[in-house]
This record gives structure tokens, sequence and C-alpha cells, in this order.
């Protein structure tokens, strides 16, 4: 494909590693700004808010949780910067900002690394500096196209030390509405479905099965020439190649005859890694299922289920099974 | 400062006291299930000095196209942060926290977080962990990211 960004992308490319600010924090780091994360996040650790127990550890005082340190600098409600801090001049322009311009209007955060190297302590004045460290070339991704950068965050303390280092990667894109249909985006319903597993291939062999399903039966083909049950559906008897069949309903209990646990590609619809287990039934037929009630790493050969008919969504409804335990 | 500026805690409250020979690669930690409220997020927000509309008013959300508000980054750092040390204790020492960013957390969710130790070594006079963690709610991995933590070589408090 062309690339029509080519003045765009020299632009851009003159911010990498120029550096902005400081911007400063507007409190020195502080017992209850610690105290309402703290509270906020749940955290009850006394390394950030129990004096005592603070004074008496290794560090000798009470710390602010690592994680905080991106709120130390934020600007807070006023969106102002803290006094002290340097802004960005003219000559500093945000790459963020020419990638909206050009119609890269959409954001997403996809990586934020943050690493500490010293534990920031109640009275330390924080302060951070921005640069870009880098940016990608054109990207096709699932959102749309654009561009992803990384910043790179810098804290210092009042003694100019380095204690935390964060690298914030995001994704500057345009959908594929905003690149050929501006002003149609958001006409659709704006609720995101849950992810649902695939739908089952349906035709008028296995039909009954499904159906059977819904019903919260788990049905086996049976020839009705010579009695052999078969799995999965087929037009003809593998054993007689007769025609003629019915169903029989299972009882639903079974063993393990073989198993995976699939890790890649993990889909949002099923746990991750997701076992499978090739069930073998007490009838004699086997079918492939989904394992449930049971970490997969204690998953074996051999070892009881029992068919649980889960309905997963609105229109699929699955044999699913679950360990026995006795 | 002079005396116990915040006295919120129980006195009696047993912390975990974990040591770095106490854990093994594979390892699993305690589950911890975060109910996504309305009010976690807001007060996360406000904590972490977030004022984006999006993580505390609904309808302006909604106006930019999501489904409600939903918890902003600072708050799964920390929540990802308090997961580790709930399970070390508080003589665990975050080292890093890398978090690749999934779906939202939308208000009204479930987020379950896992982990696993994937690697532990030793290097400069420190104990390493390293910890895969999972943080997954109704559609899909919210974060997913490793978290790396210095314990004690042994018990200190002995």
């Amino acid at each position: 494909m062309e690339n029509n960004n080519k003045e765009l992308e020299a632009r851009m490319a003159a911010t990498i590693g120029v550096e902005v600010g400081p911007q400063r924090s507007w409190d020195p780091v502080n017992l209850p700004m610690i105290c309402h994360w703290c509270q906020a996040m749940g955290d009850d650790n006394p390394m950030y808010t129990n004096l005592e127990y603070a004074e008496q550890s290794d560090q000798g005082s009470i710390i602010a949780p690592p994680t905080m340190i991106q709120a130390l600098t934020m600007k807070g409600v006023t969106e102002t910067p803290a006094p002290g801090s340097v802004s960005r001049t003219e000559e500093q322009p945000y790459v963020l900002d020419m990638l909206d311009e050009a119609g890269y209007v959409s954001v997403v955060a996809v990586n934020c690394d943050q690493e500490y190297f010293s534990h920031v302590k109640p009275g330390d004045d924080i302060s951070h500096i921005m640069t870009i460290e880098s940016i990608s070339e054109l990207k096709h991704t699932a959102l749309g196209e654009g561009y992803f950068v990384t910043e790179l965050w810098t804290f210092i303390n009042q003694d100019n030390e380095k204690v935390a280092e964060m690298r914030f990667r995001l994704l500057k894109f345009k959908t594929p509405q905003q690149a050929q249909r501006p002003g149609s985006a958001g006409s659709q319903s704006n609720k995101p479905k849950a992810p649902q597993r695939p739908r089952p291939g349906l035709n008028r062999d296995n039909a009954f099965f499904w159906k059977g399903l819904k019903q919260g039966k788990l049905l086996i083909q049976r020839c009705t020439s010579c009695q052999t049950l078969r799995h999965p559906p087929s037009p003809m008897c593998p054993s007689c190649q007769s025609l003629d069949k019915d169903v029989v309903e299972a009882s639903g209990k079974g063993v393990v005859h073989s198993f995976v646990n699939l890790h890649h590609p993990a889909l949002p619809a099923f746990d991750d890694p997701n076992p499978i287990a090739l069930v073998e039934l007490e009838e004699g037929t086997r079918l492939v299922a989904g394992l449930i009630n049971i970490e997969p790493e204690d998953v074996r050969i051999g070892m009881p289920v029992k068919a649980e008919i889960t309905q997963c969504d609105d229109e699929l409804t699955l044999a699913l099974f679950s360990p026995v335990t006795e | 400062m002079s005396g116990l500026v915040i006295d919120n805690q129980d006195k009696t409250q047993q912390f975990n006291d974990l040591r770095f020979d106490q854990v093994d690669v594979g390892q699993k930690l305690p589950v911890q299930e975060i109910d996504v409220t309305t009010r976690l997020i807001v007060s996360t927000a406000m904590a972490s000095r977030d004022y984006q509309n999006v993580h505390h008013d609904r309808d302006q959300a909604q106006a930019l196209g999501s489904q409600d508000i939903f918890m902003n980054i600072l708050t799964t750092n920390g929540l990802v942060g308090r997961f580790i040390t709930d399970w070390t204790g508080p003589k665990g020492r975050l080292k890093s926290v890398k978090i690749k960013l999934g779906v939202p957390n939308y208000a009204g969710d479930v987020m379950k977080l896992v982990g696993k130790v994937q690697d532990k070594w030793e290097v400069s006079g420190e104990n390493l962990v390293e910890v895969a963690v999972t943080g997954k709610n109704s559609m899909g991995n919210h974060v997913t990211g490793t978290v790396v933590v210095a314990l004690p070589a042994v018990d200190q408090g002995e």
C-alpha cells in the first residue's frame, strides 16, 4: 500500500527524544493522599498506612505504594500543572496532537510498564519528565490503521534521583468508519456484547443433536437395522450401511478418553488455558467437549465425568463435562 | 511525623510473611475477585487524581461510545500491585509492574485476578520473583502482565 504520510512521519520522528517538563507535584508525597489511595484500592498493606509497623521495617518509614507513582504528578481536577512545572512549548509539538490533526483521532492505551528504583516516602517531592521514545511505522490493526507511540516518563525526586520509570504505549488510530465515512460512527448500539462461543454448523444430519441439547438432552444416533450407536451424526450406518436411524438419550456419564489444554490462541469466551476432552460415554460413543469445574492441570485420562447441559448464551446450548467427585 | 497518623489498622491483623525459599516456579497465587462497582471506579479515579469524565460521568462516557464508566489505568496498576503484595505480605517490595491492557472494566462487571510464579532468581543481593498476572472480566482479559517482586531470604522478624 502506498504511504501518503511521509511528511507527517518526518515531523513525528523529529519529536523523538525531546524532553518535556518537568511536571511537578502539587504536594509533596503525603500520608492523606496515600491513605486515600489505599482505602479506595482496598489495600491494607501496613507499609503504606501503619506508621508503627513501617518504622520498624527495613525502610524505617511509610512508603507510598509503588504503583501510585503516576498519581503523584497528575494535574488533578483543575487540569493545571503544579507550580514550578515547565510546560510544553511550541518548539516541542506533541506527536498525539499531530496525529489528531492528521485524522488519527481515536486512541487506546496498549501497555503500561512501570519500574521502581527506590521507594518514595512522605516528604519526597516528585516530578516527571516525558519523552517520546519510539513511534511505529503505519500499522493496520483490528481497530483501524494508526501508529503505536511509546512515551517514556522518568520520575525524579527532590535530589534529582530517578525513582521510577514508566513506558506508556498507545495506539493512535482511525477506525474504518472514520477513514471512509466521517460522522457515521456512533449510530449503532454502544453495548458491546459479551464474547460468544462459535456457533455449530447446523445441517439436517446433526440438527437433532443440537435440538436435543436445547431440551436438556444429550442424544446419540442409533442405527435401527443393527442397533449400533454412532457419533458424530451421519446419514449412513458405518457398520451395516443402513440409512435407517433413530436416537437414544445418553446418561451423560463417561470418562476422559483423551484431552488437550489449549493455550493458544486465548479466546475471550473460553477459559485460558482451555481444557478440551474427548469423552467416551458409557454408551460407547465419544464426543469432543469442553471441561468445566476443573483446573486444567488436574485433568487425567480415564477420570469419570458427567455432562452438564449448559446454556452458554441465548442461542447456544452445549454439553460441557464436569468431573464426578466421589 | 509523630504518633500513629493513620489509625485504621487492626493491630491484631496478621499479614502474610512470604519468604523467597517458600516460592516455587509454577505456584499459583490466591485468586482475587474484584467487584467493579461505580463506587470503586470513581473513588480510585479520584484517589489517583484522574478526573477524565469517562471515569466518573456515565452520561459522558456513553456519549463517547462506552457502555458505562470504566476503570482508569492507574487503578489497574494499583489493583495488580495489591494482588501481589496481598500474597507476599508487607515484606514484598514491588520492583516492576508491566501490563498489557485489554477490554475495559465497566461498572457492574467482576474482574478475576489470577497469578502464577513464572521465574525466581537472585541478583545483586535481591531475591526476585516474577509473577504472570491475568485479570479477566465478562468480556475477556482486562489486563495481562508480569510483576517482579523482591522477597526476604529469611524471616526478618525472627
